[in-house]
């Protein structure tokens, strides 16, 4: 089964990348752009048939590993 | 004085870390992260480096690594650890130390000397020590100090800020902050004081004709401090 997970920077967390990428695109005519937050996209294939126990490990996995929760959210698709 | 550095595929400041350490006086052995056990030792050295790549987010491959729980159990019976740049990145994944290091404010790669003001003498780190500024060198892309204001109040409230950026004169203010750390810290210590992390590098100006030599100054005083 495969789950997908988003992690992003929680909000008010400085996302320099996303900032960057914001000005980028002003300098591209997208004059409409205001903000652009980064984060990143996980795909888990998780060898379970039962999607609530294979979800309750993702999450597990998110709050050990993926994320950290000092700075970033997780959430699962 | 024994003193243990860890290896992770990519660490790249264990060796300096390694002359450093025994210019001073230890003796010093290397340790895989393959490893299960460190052997005795009076310090740990979690070196500065790429560990795994800096995959997922700096330090935190690292952080579930097989020796790391051996390291773990030695800093939580009190004993000393010391963590350098992606070391610090490290402690700070592994939870032995509160926030986490960011991407550095303006997106640059840091690689400079920079000077480094000592908040907290009262630790086996920097008791005694002669200089109160040091001008030590700092080289990465994630050193932006960042914690919750919460963690914040509590980091001050138990003096756990080590040391903090600043000019030749001590004055810290923004535009000597280098990286966009919260209060120009450039390092912090657990409450307790024995696991210390910091992003400059001392291992880097211990010879005074190729850097400087106020690496040498903290590892004189380090290993007087443990003698």
């Amino acid at each position: 089964m495969k789950i997908k997970v988003i992690v992003t920077l929680k909000n008010g967390v400085l996302d320099p990348q996303g900032k960057a990428i914001q000005q980028t695109l002003n300098g591209m005519n997208f004059s409409n752009i205001k903000e652009v937050r980064q984060g990143k996209f996980f795909e888990i294939n998780v060898n379970e048939k039962d999607q609530i126990k294979a979800k309750s490990q993702v999450e597990e996995i998110c709050k050990k590993l993926l994320a950290n929760l000092v700075i970033e959210d997780y959430k699962i698709l | 004085m024994k003193s243990s550095v860890i290896i992770f595929p990519g660490s790249n400041c264990d060796r300096d870390m390694d002359v450093a350490l025994k210019k001073f006086g230890f003796k010093n052995q290397m340790v895989w992260h393959n490893d299960k056990e460190i052997p005795k030792s009076d310090l740990i050295v979690l070196p500065g480096g790429f560990s795994y790549g800096d995959y997922l987010r700096c330090g935190s491959i690292a952080a579930k690594s097989k020796i790391i729980k051996s390291v773990i159990n030695f800093a939580k019976s009190g004993g000393l650890v010391l963590g350098i740049c992606n070391g610090f990145q490290i402690l700070t994944e592994t939870g032995l130390l509160p926030g986490i290091l960011q991407q550095n404010k303006y997106l640059n790669f840091i690689c400079k000397n920079v000077f480094v003001k000592i908040n907290n003498n009262e630790n086996k780190y920097f008791k005694n020590i002669k200089k109160n500024i040091l001008e030590l060198h700092i080289a990465h892309n994630e050193g932006n100090y960042f914690c919750s204001d919460d963690e914040l109040k509590l980091i001050e409230d138990n003096d756990q800020i080590a040391v903090t950026y600043c000019n030749k004169d001590g004055l810290e203010n923004n535009d000597i902050n280098p990286n966009g750390a919260i209060k120009n810290i450039a390092g912090i210590f657990n409450k307790q004081k024995n696991i210390l992390g910091m992003m400059p590098h001392p291992e880097r100006m211990i010879d005074k004709y190729l850097s400087g030599e106020d690496g040498s100054i903290f590892f004189e005083n380090l290993f007087g401090n443990l003698k």
